[in-house]
């Protein structure tokens, strides 16, 4: 059993009219089966409302399965005595980064995890310290979070999260509200997280872009798990990403045209590099 | 922009006063202007004029900040002293028409504006040195001892401190809405007062319906980050009596004792 597993995980929304009649039911996840190894990074892809939101807030017991179970480090998320450890051990990270933070000073906002916890004041400062260094944001740990960009904000509720010592951090579109630059750092400071830390990380996206790196992807659609494989097994499939409403990422769908009008490379290229050498190009800059 | 005003008056430098804990702070205001009430002569005005100016000094704040507060204050000002001057009964000092000023009447309104000039600059060296944060958690630990009457004083602590840390997001926002509203041709400015009322309410509008999308964004993430209450909690800046705060609290006391004996004409 991996540290996120989910069986037959199916989850509604129920809308009620204004007397609390049941007005109608949304399925939004249907059936899923989910096994996530420690230590990896795994990507989720769907476009809007395909459910990928409301399976991220399974993994942290915000939402609780209507129907099968769901297990964070081998504990049931729908049992309330586990509930405390479970919130812990997989952190969570949403897309607004103004609505996250707390702390009117980032070390403070950062610490606000840990005291939480009731961990010890001294253990808190060495953990804040640890983790604005981890993602690169140590310097500005006396500022005010209203003064920073939106990357920056990100990396703080990254931070915010680490310093609960968890074993995987769930994203959710944290890159949704950023800018090209933004996106970038915290994508960096995510995969530097997996790479040194070895956590596991969950990234809930739509650019893809920031799933090349990933171990596995998984992409949804209408609450279902449409597709599951390596980025490379996924972007090899560009005609079917299509038909999911998803885009690839430009080379890949360069190199799929140029596949299609005869030449002789092979599928789901996702890099301008591997582009250049399966064309035979020179190498460079 | 709106991003870089201050919040209550912060003046950040290093000074005695300034590191000192805010509890001290909280019970030393509270001390001086219940000293203010007390006395009712002019040693003991003195004297809170003498403490006042020492705590200035040492706060290293200039005085120009600390008269800043007095403009909102100058016609409630002028309302007592006027009142106090004429309307107190006694012996006449001067008499025209029905108007008639006594002795005690001028020596109360002077009274009267020692007390407000002072209990304005008093307060403004708090916050002045105090970071709104600190204040807050100052007065959680001192108010603590409610708890046992079931008074939510950690629940207050903390509304208190996020709802410093949404102002000046909530105020940027109600700019953004503006200039999007002015953009589809409303009109904030002219017209009588009830139309300007009215017409802030596509302001409002959504300005509120965002404020509770970011109250829930944040209750969720509060929770998800194990936020459980005041229960178990403990603090990253726990605040620790130093011997600086002890001095302090002796100065107060040795303060408050002076005047009550001076000012209230025991000696």
């Amino acid at each position: 059993m991996g540290i996120i597993e989910a069986k037959n995980l199916v989850f509604e929304y129920i809308r009620r009219d204004e007397e609390g009649n049941v007005e109608g039911i949304t399925r939004a996840i249907d059936d899923i089966d989910i096994d996530i190894k420690q230590g990896d990074f795994v990507a989720i892809l769907g476009h809007n409302g395909s459910g990928k939101s409301t399976l991220a807030k399974h993994m942290n017991a915000i939402h609780y399965p209507t129907e099968g179970t769901v297990w964070v480090d081998g504990k049931d998320t729908s049992d309330d005595a586990n509930l405390w450890d479970i919130r812990q051990e997989a952190g969570m990270v949403f897309q607004n980064p103004d609505n996250q933070i707390i702390g009117q000073v980032v070390e403070e906002d950062v610490g606000f995890g840990p005291e939480n916890l009731g961990v010890p004041t001294a253990e808190i400062w060495q953990r804040v310290d640890e983790s604005l260094k981890a993602v690169g944001m140590y310097e500005f740990r006396k500022h005010s979070p209203n003064k920073l960009s939106g990357g920056q904000k990100q990396r703080v509720s990254i931070a915010g999260v680490i310093a609960m010592h968890p074993k995987c951090i769930v994203l959710d579109e944290p890159t949704a509200m950023l800018d090209p630059n933004g996106r970038k750092e915290v994508i960096r400071a995510v995969r530097a997280l997996n790479d040194v830390e070895r956590i596991t990380i969950i990234l809930i996206t739509h650019y893809m872009e920031e799933i090349i790196h990933a171990d596995k992807v998984f992409v949804m659609d209408k609450g279902k798990i449409a597709m599951e494989g390596t980025p490379r097994e996924i972007f090899s499939q560009v005609e079917k990403l299509k038909e999911l409403r998803l885009d690839v990422p430009q080379v890949t769908l360069l190199a799929h045209e140029l596949r299609k009008s005869g030449l002789d490379i092979p599928k789901g290229i996702l890099t301008c590099e591997e582009l250049a050498a399966a064309l035979g190009l020179p190498k460079n800059k | 922009m709106l991003r870089d005003i201050t919040l209550g008056q912060y003046y950040q430098t290093d000074s005695v006063i300034h590191r000192l804990d805010p509890r001290v702070k909280l019970v030393t205001t509270i001390c001086f202007i219940v000293s203010l009430f007390v006395v009712d002569n002019f040693i003991g005005y003195l004297i809170a004029g003498v403490f006042l100016a020492v705590v200035i000094k040492l706060s290293k704040v200039p005085l120009k900040y600390m008269l800043r507060g007095m403009k909102s204050i100058v016609f409630l000002l002028l309302i007592a002293v006027v009142f106090n001057l004429f309307l107190t009964p006694g012996e006449a000092v001067v008499t025209f028409w029905k108007i008639k000023i006594t002795m005690e009447g001028i020596r109360q309104a002077v009274f009267m504006a020692i007390r407000l000039v002072f209990l304005i600059i008093g307060s403004s060296v708090m916050t002045l040195t105090t970071t709104p944060n600190n204040l807050t958690d100052g007065m959680e630990k001192l108010l603590g001892p409610l708890k046992i009457f079931k008074v939510p004083v950690h629940e207050i602590a903390m509304m208190m401190s996020i709802a410093l840390r949404f102002i000046p997001i909530l105020l940027e926002e109600t700019d953004k809405i503006m200039k999007a509203q002015i953009a589809r041709g409303a009109d904030f400015e002219s017209g009588n007062l009830i139309k300007k009322a009215k017409s802030l309410v596509p302001l409002l509008v959504p300005l509120f319906i965002s404020a509770f999308r970011r109250a829930n964004d944040l209750a969720m993430a509060m929770e998800a980050r194990c936020y459980r209450g005041g229960e178990h909690r403990t603090k990253m800046k726990p605040l620790i009596y130093k011997k600086r705060d002890g001095l302090a609290y002796g100065v107060v006391v040795c303060y408050l004792t002076l005047c009550i004996v001076v000012g209230r004409g025991f000696i």
